[in-house]
């Protein structure tokens, strides 16, 4: 008959073992989150229709290989441009392009200086980036995070004004509880404020 | 006397029975927010630009990471471009997306995000040759990676 023994399993080196695996996933892990500024690339195509653009309708960025900033042939700071773009997009100076059949509509939602020298509508105003190979990377970031806050903060705006709450909050609650309703919210104030960036071949 | 000698009676020992639970819950949480760094860096590691505007990445299995910075060796001018474990040329840039295309199931190959880690004292002229090459192979999703703060001073 086999011996019957109760004998329990020393489990005092549980412990330890699981603080030396704890340990190993301490130093190994990295935490990092990947953040950044997104874009969407225009898309390559073979028949590029050809569309006259006004010439107020477009702001000029021009950044030279010592990192110097020409905006409509003036000399600025990086820190000025989000101001000059905001300025830009929300003045409504003019009617937005005809669409469906309608002509088209001034700018209801615009606070701007409605200068008839700049730009006509949201809808219209083009942000040009026209950048240097030397140009430094550090630069050219920080002239798409001003200008992509210059919409962000003309979006907040109108969002405060349309549904008393900002954007950031409005993409927040969506990204917490993916609703229709508010999918439309965004959707119209992206549409109000649509980001136009246009970025021509750098100077050689 | 006796009844009034003090009795002798420790501390009672605290319990070390629950210590392995404790030990183990941690170790399961660090289990499974770790993310084993899964390519070493060849060249000299990008010190991001700061940005204030920034978007988290969504989909961390979508994404594939570009870095362009220096080389390690410091005789060796101009910006390098590390994808995986080795340095490619601007042109393999879409062999690359492929490859990484083909690793994922057709229907998520439309959100794979391009993240490009780039530092900041690389040249704008390296950044747009990338784009213009993700452009010739429709990944129109590109993120600059950067660091959240608001010192922008500090980029350039």
């Amino acid at each position: 008959m086999a011996r019957r023994e109760n004998s329990e399993i020393n489990a005092g080196s549980m412990a330890d073992i699981a603080f030396l695996l704890l340990i190993f996933f301490l130093v190994t892990t990295t935490m990092d989150v990947d953040s950044g500024i997104s874009r969407k690339l225009p898309e390559k195509s073979e028949d590029t229709p050809e569309v006259t653009i006004k010439e107020k309708n477009v702001l000029d960025i021009t950044v030279n290989r010592n990192n110097q900033l020409l905006v409509e042939n003036e000399f600025v700071q990086v820190t000025d441009i989000r101001r000059l773009a905001m300025d830009f997009i929300d003045n409504g100076g003019g009617v937005s392009a005809p669409k469906d059949g309608n002509p088209g509509e001034p700018c209801d939602y615009c606070n701007g200086a409605k200068d008839p020298a700049s730009s006509d509508h949201p809808s219209k105003a083009i942000i040009s980036l026209q950048s240097d190979r030397g140009t430094t990377y550090g630069m050219y970031v920080s002239i798409q995070n001003e200008i992509e806050a210059a919409y962000n903060e003309l979006r907040n705006k109108l969002s405060l004004k349309l549904y008393r709450r900002s954007y950031r909050d409005l993409l927040k609650d969506y990204k917490d509880s993916p609703t229709e309703s508010l999918k439309a919210k965004i959707d119209n104030l992206k549409d109000k404020y649509p980001q136009i960036i246009s970025e021509p071949e750098p100077i050689k | 006397m006796s009844k009034f000698k003090k009795k002798k009676k420790g501390l009672p020992a605290i319990s070390t029975a629950s210590l392995p639970d404790i030990v183990f819950m941690l170790l399961f949480f660090f289990m499974v927010s770790t993310t084993m760094r899964e390519t070493d860096l060849v060249i000299k590691k990008p010190v991001l630009p700061t940005a204030s505007e920034v978007k988290k990445l969504e989909h961390k299995s979508l994404v594939s990471t570009i870095y362009v910075g220096k080389s390690k060796d410091a005789r060796i001018a101009g910006d390098k471009i590390q994808v995986n474990d080795k340095i490619i040329d601007i042109k393999d840039i879409p062999s690359f997306i492929f490859a990484e295309r083909a690793l994922r199931k057709e229907e998520e190959v439309k959100f794979m995000t391009t993240s490009i880690k780039a530092d900041k004292e690389a040249n704008v002229g390296t950044i747009l040759d990338i784009k213009e090459q993700l452009r010739d192979i429709n990944a129109l999703k590109v993120s600059f990676s950067t660091t959240k703060g608001t010192d922008l001073k500090s980029n350039y």
